[in-house]
């Protein structure tokens, strides 16, 4: 009675290793003990979570290339997709720098803006912040 | 507990095997996309065993089982894996039961030839016996 093949690398049942996965649940703080079902169910799930991602990103991303998977695809699915939004976090979008550093920059602004709110009689240095803001 | 910071990670070339026999022939994969994923990956463990152990807490057990990861896959809006890892623990379990009966068939084999003396006797004691454990371990699959 030959066992039913499943789907899956080169016709293994599950090809992460389950050591590997067993000591990355481990790490969790509340976890004492893990059955070897669950072990397995936890790779395979693992296995399934990678391929949805990749064909979810790939399908969805507005990314130039066509024949292709990037970054982007899959912080765009992060952010958009809900059931994917755990992994907006670790999946952050990119910026180029110029415009990460201008983005600092506004902030510096808006926080002086804020402090000139709140002293009345320094009004000579106020004006002199203002004018400097707004050249 | 301490952990390098490689033991959390998957191998690169099990990930990115998952990740080519899933997307369409001929389409690149950029290696930080792969990074990412192989990162999500290990996120995606942690987020379904910590939800794992919820049901098992309310359960009051502290064992995770399957039960508890099929729960969990439900509860992170993962149902569509349910159906597929179900099938897939149903061959996982008869390939286990295999080798445990090769183990056992291994053992007695060594016994046999210890006890050639003895053997005529012992024949119908045998077969009787082992139609006993196979009645015990369907019951344990059973469960």
């Amino acid at each position: 009675m030959a066992a039913p093949r499943l789907s899956g690398t080169e016709n293994r049942l599950v090809s992460l290793p389950l050591s590997r996965i067993r000591v990355i649940m481990k790490s969790s703080p509340e976890v004492s003990s893990i059955n070897q079902d669950a072990l397995f169910l936890t790779a395979k799930a693992t296995e399934l979570f990678v391929q949805y991602l990749a064909t979810y990103s790939y399908k969805h991303g507005r990314g130039k290339e066509k024949n292709a998977l990037t970054y982007t695809d899959l912080s765009h699915t992060a952010e958009e997709c809900e059931t994917f939004q755990f992994l907006a976090d670790i999946l952050p979008k990119k910026i180029l720098a110029s415009k990460y550093l201008k983005m600092l920059e506004k902030e510096k602004r808006d926080g002086e803006v804020r402090e000139d709110d709140e002293g009345e009689e320094e009004e000579d240095e106020d004006k002199a912040v203002g004018d400097s803001v707004g050249s | 507990m301490a952990e390098r910071p490689e033991d959390l990670n998957l191998p690169n070339a099990v990930i990115t095997r998952i990740i080519k026999e899933a997307l369409p022939d001929g389409v690149n994969i950029s290696k930080e996309a792969r990074s990412a994923i192989s990162r999500a990956a290990s996120v995606f463990v942690l987020y379904a065993t910590s939800c794992a152990n919820n049901f098992a807490m309310k359960g009051k057990r502290k064992t995770l089982n399957a039960g508890d990861v099929l729960s969990a896959m439900e509860e992170m809006e993962f149902q569509r894996f349910v159906a597929p890892l179900k099938e897939s623990l149903e061959v996982y379990r008869h390939e286990q039961k295999g080798k445990k009966e090769a183990r056992k068939d291994k053992d007695k084999k060594t016994d046999s030839e210890e006890q050639d003396k003895s053997r005529e006797e012992d024949n119908d004691e045998d077969d009787e016996r082992m139609e006993e454990e196979e009645q015990n371990e369907e019951e344990e699959v059973d469960n």
